[in-house]
């Protein structure tokens, strides 16, 4: 449940030395884009803040989301912080199973009701009474209305909780939609991404400790600090763009070199996440760094913006069929034109002639 | 058709560069087809004896309609190559930047190679700026407004929105806007052009050669200079 320890006292407890605590501080409010200024006014007030009660609902999903948060940072100071808050129901991380964690579920709702984070990851299916996707016998639709009721905030962890992602794809046999397409009553952040950057999920939630507010989102709900930027822009071979130096192919002598991969169909110049600058795995490498063009897929139904290999700028301009079709009607016409203007020259001949 | 682009969630540039753009060519085709078809259906067959071979004076005129007559050289002298500059400029900037070297390879299915985005961008403003001079000189001259009609005018705004469009989207003065839309704005202006093309003065580009032929051919039929 949540503790009523503070994170400062989980954290030192944890074995986190204020040196640590202070540069996650930093890289934070850096991430969030604050003033250097900030970043006291972030530790002082992640080292107070109570650990909030957080519930993970895990829905119509590959637990890819779980996976890149516990995985790939742990156990850095992120993962700590993680630690921090009360995650009292997730249930592909949690010991308990069965009748016994949705009973715990059930009591970190009650008695934290009004004020829990309320995390999903996965998109919920509405068709046929939303029977696809369900958790002990209760469909992830009825789940999440019911959770939602007593939530302070939601975040929608991924793609698929986001905007629909995969499920949603073409033909979208599920009716599988986001958080955003059921609750509208409730503030939601949306953390999208396939799976989202850890750095950016424990991010948002440092600012929501920090700050108890939601921070300033995008069109699309997710937050200007991490997803107001498109990856081109940051792209490392981004003057290979410029300079108009491409790889041709995924192993030609240009892609060896860290050429530009837009010929390759990368879709950097419009997709907006932070994987040019914060990196994945502690910073290692990013998709691009490691020669595959950007997939979008932190934007809204990504899986069905056509080949992942289709330049950007190539049109889908339709067929030779079509053309065909279309030059023989414009011939049929201009025919049809020539005819009706032979007619009346000839009819204008003729009144001449009479 | 679609190759894997769904109406679902679709965004303004999906909206452009798919649905948009696959109406603009129907109709572009369909346009360019008819008109040219009907001009050369409608040709009549020119029963009087030929007083030489028409075929030389329509290649010749092909040539010499190229250049400004002497006679008349220093009166247009700014006209006549500042079209030629625009004209080569334009030319270079669409077949020559990357982007759009892969559009056209999405359609031809080869490619060729392209030039660095520095001196697309000295073509682009060069295009742009004689394309400016030369509107401002059609409105400031007398005479060039008075034989100036509507069709002028959209035609040059035609021509020039896809560049105003294009450098924008490339250097991301958006004005608020976020770079896929103005990309998509950029591909609009691109379907204008395409459905304005072939029933305005722009069909110049296709009807240049076959007309100069045929007055070339049809004043040296009559053994006089064209």
């Amino acid at each position: 449940m949540a503790a009523s320890k503070t994170v400062g006292d989980v954290l030192r407890a944890r074995g986190v030395s204020r040196r640590g605590f202070m540069k996650f501080c930093a890289a934070t409010a850096s991430l969030m884009a604050l003033p250097p200024g900030m970043v006291n006014a972030v530790a002082a007030a992640l080292e107070k803040a109570r650990r909030p009660s957080v519930l993970w609902l895990p829905f119509q999903e590959c637990t890819g989301c779980t996976e890149s948060l516990t995985r790939s940072h742990s156990p850095t100071v992120e993962g700590l912080i993680f630690d921090a808050i009360s995650l009292d129901y997730h249930h592909t991380l949690q010991a308990a199973a069965g009748h016994q964690a949705e009973a715990a579920l059930h009591a970190a709702m009650e008695e934290n009701y009004g004020n829990y984070l309320l995390l999903v990851d996965g998109s919920i299916p509405s068709k046929d009474k939303a029977f696809y996707s369900c958790t002990a016998g209760v469909s992830h639709y009825d789940m999440l209305v019911e959770a939602a009721k007593g939530a302070a905030a939601l975040v929608a962890i991924g793609t698929c909780a986001a905007y629909g992602g995969l499920p949603r794809a073409n033909p979208n046999p599920t009716g599988a939609v986001g958080v955003q397409d059921i609750i509208k009553d409730k503030p939601i952040i949306n953390v999208s991404g396939c799976p989202p950057i850890p750095v950016v999920i424990t991010g948002v939630l440092a600012h929501y400790l920090t700050f108890g507010t939601i921070p300033e989102l995008d069109k699309y709900g997710r937050p200007m600090a991490f997803f107001g930027q498109n990856i081109h822009d940051r792209c490392y071979r981004r003057p290979f763009y410029d300079r108009g130096e491409f790889a041709e192919t995924f192993d030609d002598e240009g892609a060896k070199k860290g050429y530009c991969l837009y010929k390759l169909g990368c879709k950097g110049p419009t997709t907006y996440n932070a994987c040019a600058t914060a990196k994945w795995n502690s910073g290692v490498s990013f998709p691009v760094q490691s020669g595959h063009g950007c997939i979008g897929c932190s934007e809204p139904d990504f899986w069905d913006k056509g080949s992942f290999y289709r330049p950007l700028s190539a049109g889908y301009w339709g067929d030779a069929k079509t053309v065909g079709i279309a030059g023989a009607a414009g011939a049929a016409i201009g025919l049809a034109a020539a005819a009706a203007a032979r007619s009346r020259q000839k009819k204008a001949q003729k009144e001449e002639q009479a | 058709m679609n190759e894997g682009l769904y109406i679902q969630g679709i965004s303004l540039l999906d909206f452009a560069r798919g649905p948009a753009l696959r109406w603009a060519v129907v109709v572009f085709v369909i346009g360019v087809v008819w008109r040219l078809g009907a001009m050369l259906l409608y040709t009549r067959r020119d029963l009087s004896r030929p007083n030489a071979a028409s075929a030389p004076g329509g290649v010749k005129a092909l040539l010499t309609r190229s250049a400004p007559p002497h006679e008349l050289e220093k009166d247009i002298m700014f006209q006549h190559y500042s079209g030629y500059a625009w004209h080569i400029s334009m030319f270079l900037v669409l077949l020559l930047f990357a982007p759009h070297m892969l559009f056209f390879k999405g359609i031809l299915g080869f490619g060729w190679p392209t030039l660095p985005n520095l001196f697309i961008t000295i073509f682009t403003v060069l295009t742009m700026v004689l394309l400016l001079i030369l509107m401002v000189r059609r409105v400031t001259n007398p005479v060039l407004r008075q034989i100036s009609t509507t069709d002028d005018y959209v035609s040059w705004f035609a021509a020039f929105l896809p560049f105003l469009t294009g450098v924008m989207s490339y250097t991301h003065i958006t004005f608020g806007l976020r770079y896929e839309d103005m990309l998509a704005l950029h591909f609009l202006s691109i379907c204008f052009l395409l459905v304005w093309f072939p029933f305005s003065k722009l069909m110049h580009a296709i009807y240049i050669w076959p007309s100069r032929y045929k007055v070339g051919a049809a004043f040296a039929r009559r053994g006089v200079r064209a």
